[in-house]
């Protein structure tokens, strides 16, 4: 039995109240028997149960029992808290009572949702209410911890997503910088040629935006350039930006291009990334047309002046802004924001990771984002669709869910393949007069348009054939399949094997998450799921927050998303972010840790445990402190101090010990207290 | 003249060591002598059990108990002597948290009885006679004490009022302690009669020790010729001074050899070698479960480490094992 | 004492430490995924497993659960950087000192499950429950109150004594003491 010693504390007179969540939790846990069992316990002064506790009269009940009893512990059974602790700790509080008084014993996703019999649940609702019980004996009121927002606002990543949401947020006022990897922003969507499905000019939506990036006075755009590093916490982030040499000073090149035009390298003979290398870039190069910012750069591995430094450096002259500086080097930004918006996006599925359909074999098996550029005016072939050796295709196949909804590498559903497939087709189809050959597995067309353009795509007479592509090949079996690509799949409508002889292959190639979505992960200390996209603190409820506040997601580093999806998850986060801005300051769980220090003996054991510095060695003292500021209240230095002297608020040992000792039995407090000891310690 | 109050000295499970510490009082001792009467100290005096059993309960102003309980004899002892004095204190790590002799909480009752009364290379016992509690010759009925199998910690068998801490405890505590008790302004009952904090507090090599200490090794005294100015833990010796009560003015360092915790832990700790460990191990520099290994294998017994002392006062007690 | 009832069956009692970050919502997931896993495991809530004071596992123990579960983010993954690596240090020891004290290793046992793996919940603890059963109860208070049986015995023994020899009876020092 463990003492209630004081510490001025009044005798605890303590509410309980279990939640039915409808028939969430009342159809596996006897929430009567587990109500009438905890009336029992001493120290119990109300013990009720509820239909729904987090509705207002459920909230109404528990703030009347404090009135009206003089309650002042509360403990609610119900949902995790990770939904609902700031619900019950707020109305706790508007009681009048210190809300770190409460207490939330999870009895649906930790009881009812997982166990599959009724007495069992019940048991077990019970031993964790008990131990609920024995901790709200030892907790204290503790004083709310409120720290400012930084108005300022990081956004990584300048595709769609990223530039939404920068726009949002500068036209609220408030000052954004927007970092992208690439020379250029646009992302993927300044690839595409049309968007589906009302075959509007992707460059002609998306560049228009982009300026308005580039003009914006509250964004700062820093292309080419990478997030080093990000310390702090919500409101308060401290981040340095690594912005890699261009060797042209963006402040003074106008993107004239003319640099270009007299380099020694009279012909462009480099693959060119914008064009999937199926075009070729001279070593100063800007990557597309409307590339924002308009300022070229220069390729290191593929410049002379870089490799032999005996270039006659012919751009240099060229430039009249004297914009050209080879000796740049990596610059570094430090920033403070209070928050940031992770729009990553995605990378395809490397369509070599599926040998069967022949990619990087067969020269005119091309991928979905090699057509899209194909098909684009400003593509390598100036919106020609030709096969490697130059000419129209007649045929065409589209192969689709290449790395996707496949055991053997990626399960998820892409949800963009069926329609960026569809509209290819149309592409192809307007601009050879090819027949098109659509191979699916499950046509997957909802939204907005999307069935309708589905329906217009079989009008127009591009054919469609279910059943997975088992192989491509140049095997000829038949005089028709001679200097030909055959598909052979099983038709899974008439049951019968067929092979389809075409001039060109489409590979529909699935979303990925990122190489280095971990490694971006890991610096923003937020998590990923299962397949890699960072993961959402709530998939219906919080679907661009993180578990790290102040951290948020918009876009396909989440998920499989199309344009309309992306945008509208950057406007949320956008918003998001705005509703931190507005609210100026940002409460914390006051879960930090402190060192007693009339207890400590600056034996220096929990200096070096601290990943955030916030503990050190005070000189005139000798023993060590906390900066509570700092502090993000893990509570590894509590587990670790020999001598016991540092407590974490809300996770102090004691009630840790009481959780411990509740859920195995009810030891209860002494409520006089007064020292007692077990039976076998009383002497005679 | 008012009658003086009555002190006794008693022991159990011990060495010795403890009655050579009031010993080591030197000239105060004659201090004591002056200010109580001392009523019963079978290691100096001659007093019998019977001469204990007729006082008045409650005569006793303090006994100050030495040693383990490990037989019924003890608790018999540890039960009277309760019971005849106002103050019960547990003097010594053995009272307090069971002292090396609970290191044998490590073993069952049968193996150390067999080790001892067969196995031992300076035992010859060919008949495998083993002590009896109870032997009926005839008429007569021999008793033996009984050989519990687990060692206890004074107040696991009786209520104590106040700990004396350390293996032995000091001659400065024990003063302290009795001019306490004659002063009586009485601490709160359960209070262990040594500082609140740990040994670093007054260790003299304190200052020696980096605050970004992270362990690659460990070693051993006898593995080291060690700096005698420098922290211990600096130099990879398992010390558990961060993890011990203050008090003992850093005796074991400033021989030179490391803190091995005597004295118990500070009141916020329910288990001194859990802590110890807790401490230790988060500060090692490995990060794989092969490479923490190695590092590990440095300490060989770390039971006997940790828990050298504490084992009867520690949350498990005694190794679980079904006597064979 | 456990409040144990000897018409029911022994089920293996075990007490679960998880990390808020990790494997605390990964709960949460296998629950609104309804997976269905054993009831026996009974979560605590910490911040991180860097806060898992070995102190707490022993206690566990010595109150009578028969197994231990500690649950945190995978390596590198930790929200507070490494306090799992922390954790797993801890856990390293703790295990070699357990061994020499009779617990077996299965007893405790640390996982990593990352915020997403909701199936990894379930499945470690039926794992988990599956393997205690087949070990048996640890059933520590019990132990001791085996060993204190003896104690308790002369106990009484000498409050009849008192009872017998002296005139002031035994009961009225028991309310003294």
């Amino acid at each position: 039995m463990s003492t209630f010693n004081g510490n001025g504390q009044s005798i605890p007179k303590i509410g309980f109240y279990i939640c039915h969540c409808g028939h969430n939790i009342a159809s596996m846990v006897d929430v009567d028997k587990v109500q009438k069992y905890t009336a029992s316990l001493p120290g119990v002064t109300v013990s009720r149960d509820y239909k729904y506790m987090c509705s207002d009269p459920g909230q109404e009940l528990i703030q009347k029992d404090i009135k009206e009893f003089g309650l002042n512990r509360i403990v609610v059974a119900s949902c995790s808290p990770l939904l609902h602790e700031h619900t019950f700790r707020v109305a706790t509080e508007k009681a009048g009572l210190n809300p770190y008084f409460f207490h939330m014993v999870n009895i649906r996703e930790n009881v009812s949702w997982v166990t599959g019999d009724k007495e069992a649940a019940t048991d077990k609702a019970i031993d964790l209410v008990r131990a609920a019980i024995q901790r709200v004996f030892f907790h204290k009121p503790l004083v709310k911890k409120e720290v400012p927002i930084n108005p300022d606002v990081l956004i990584l990543g300048g595709g769609i997503a990223g530039i939404h949401a920068a726009l949002t947020i500068a036209n609220a006022g408030k000052k954004v910088y927007l970092v992208e990897r690439e020379p250029t922003i646009g992302g993927h969507m300044a690839m595409f040629d049309k968007t589906f499905p009302t075959l509007d000019c992707a460059a002609c939506i998306l560049t228009p935006k982009m300026s308005a990036v580039k003009n914006h006075p509250n964004i700062t755009l820093w292309s080419y350039s990478e997030v080093e590093k990000i310390e702090g916490f919500v409101g308060n982030y401290r981040a340095t930006i690594k912005r890699k040499p261009r060797y042209v000073i963006e402040e003074l090149c106008v993107g004239c291009m003319d640099c270009i035009d007299a380099c020694i390298y009279k012909e462009a003979k480099y693959p060119d990334e914008f064009n999937l290398g199926m075009s070729k870039r001279k070593p100063i190069y800007i990557p597309f047309p409307q590339a924002t910012p308009q300022v070229v750069l220069f390729d290191p591995d593929t410049c002379i002046d870089f490799k032999s430094h005996r270039c006659k450096k012919t751009c240099i002259e060229a430039c009249d802004r004297d914009a050209i500086d080879l000796k740049q080097t990596a610059k570094y930004e430090e920033i403070n924001i209070g928050s940031v918006i992770l729009a990553t996006g995605f990378k395809t599925y490397d369509a070599k990771f599926a040998p069967q359909y022949g990619y990087g074999r067969f020269p005119n098996v091309f991928t979905s984002l090699e057509l899209e550029r194909m098909v684009n005016a400003s593509g390598p072939t100036s919106g020609e669709v030709l096969t490697k050796e130059g000419k129209k295709p007649k045929s065409v196949g589209i192969v689709h869910c290449v790395g996707s909804r496949d055991e053997k590498s990626n399960k998820w559903c892409s949800k963009v393949c069926c329609m960026y497939s569809l509209k290819l087709a149309h592409l192809i189809k307007e601009h050879t007069g090819a027949e098109v050959y659509n191979f699916y597995i499950d046509m997957r067309t909802p939204g907005k348009g999307y069935e309708e353009f589905y329906d217009k795509l079989m009008n127009e007479g591009v054919h469609f054939i279910r059943g997975r592509v088992a192989e491509v090949t140049d095997w000829a079996l038949a005089a028709e399949e001679e200097n030909k690509l055959t598909i052979r799949v099983e038709d899974t409508l008439v049951g019968v094997v067929r092979r389809i002889p075409v001039d060109m292959v489409v590979l529909s190639v699935g979303l990925e998450p990122r190489e280095d979505a971990s490694d971006v992960r890991r610096m923003f200390n937020i998590s990923c799921s299962n397949e890699g996209f960072f993961l959402e603190r709530h998939p219906k409820l919080a679907p661009v927050s993180t578990f790290t506040d102040g951290i948020f997601i918009a876009g396909a580093c989440q998920g499989p998303k199309d344009i309309p999806d992306s945008v509208a998850q950057a406007g949320a986060a956008a918003a998001e972010v705005l509703s931190l801005i507005c609210a100026g300051t940002i409460e914390l769980e006051p879960n930090t840790a402190s060192i007693t220090e009339e207890f400590c003996s600056g034996c220096k054991s929990c200096i070096p445990l601290c990943p955030y510095s916030a503990i050190s060695f005070k000189e005139d003292t000798k023993k060590a402190y906390i900066n509570e500021a700092l502090c993000k209240g893990c509570g590894t230095c509590v587990a670790a101090c020999p001598s016991g002297s540092i407590i974490q608020n809300l996770f102090e040992d004691e009630q840790i010990f009481g959780e411990i000792e509740g859920l195995l039995r009810f030891a209860g407090i002494d409520l006089a207290g007064s020292e007692t000891k077990g039976k076998e310690l009383e002497h005679a | 003249m008012p009658e003086k109050p009555k002190i006794a000295f008693y022991w159990c499970a011990s060495c010795g060591g403890c009655e050579e510490s009031v010993v080591d009082l030197a000239e105060d001792i004659l201090m004591v002598a002056d200010a109580v009467d001392i009523v019963f100290w079978p290691v100096a005096m001659d007093f019998k059990k019977t001469d204990v059993e007729t006082m008045e309960d409650g005569s006793i102003l303090a006994t100050m108990l030495n040693g383990a309980i490990r037989t019924s004899e003890q608790e018999e002892m540890a039960r009277l002597i309760r019971r005849k004095s106002k103050i019960l204190i547990a003097y010594g790590s053995c009272a307090h948290m069971g002292g090396i002799p609970a290191l044998a909480n490590e073993f069952e009752r049968s193996e150390i009885l067999k080790y001892a009364y067969e196995d031992a290379p300076s035992v010859i016992n060919s008949q495998h006679t083993y002590p009896e509690a109870v032997y009926q010759d005839k008429s007569r009925k021999i008793t033996l004490p009984v050989f519990r199998n687990i060692v206890r910690t004074l107040d696991q068998v009786v209520d104590v009022d106040y700990y004396l801490p350390g293996c032995p405890p000091t001659p400065k505590l024990l003063k302290q302690a009795v001019l306490t008790l004659l002063s009586g302004k009485l601490p709160p009952k359960g209070t262990v009669l040594a500082p609140d904090s740990a040994l670093c507090e007054e260790c003299p090599r304190k200052e020696s020790k980096p605050a970004d200490l992270s362990f690659e090794h460990f070693t051993r005294p006898h593995m080291i010729l060690s700096d005698p100015e420098k922290c211990l833990l600096a130099q990879g010796l398992i010390c558990m001074g961060p993890a011990t009560r203050a008090g003992c003015e850093a005796l074991c360092i400033n021989g030179n050899m490391p803190c091995s915790g005597c004295f118990g832990p500070t009141s916020r700790v329910k288990d001194q070698g859990a802590k110890i460990l807790s401490s230790i191990c988060s500060n090692i520099e490995a990060k794989t479960e092969i490479a923490i290994d190695r590092v590990l294998d440095e300490i060989p017994d770390p039971v006997g480490t940790f828990y050298r002392y504490g084992l009867a006062a520690s949350m498990l007690r005694k190794k679980i094992a079904e006597e064979v | 004492m456990p409040e144990e009832n000897i018409n029911k069956k022994w089920e293996p009692k075990i007490i679960a430490f998880f990390c808020n970050w990790c494997t605390y919502t990964a709960a949460d997931l296998a629950g609104v995924s309804r997976l269905k896993y054993a009831p026996n495991v009974k979560v605590i809530r910490l911040m991180c497993s860097g806060r898992v004071d070995p102190q707490f596992i022993l206690q566990s123990l010595a109150s009578g659960a028969d197994g231990v579960l500690i649950g945190g983010c995978h390596p590198g993954d930790c929200h507070y950087s490494e306090g799992n690596y922390k954790m797993l240090r801890r856990f390293r020891l703790l295990q070699r000192v357990l061994r020499s004290m009779g617990v077996e290793d299965e007893r405790v046992r640390l996982e990593w499950i990352s915020a997403s793996e909701g199936e990894k919940v379930k499945t470690v603890i039926n794992e988990m429950v599956d393997t205690i059963r087949k070990l048996g109860p640890l059933g520590l208070p019990g132990k001791i109150s085996v060993y204190d049986k003896d104690l308790a015995e002369l106990k009484n023994e000498i409050d009849t004594e008192i009872e017998v020899d002296i005139k002031p009876s035994g009961k009225e020092m028991v309310e003294h003491a």
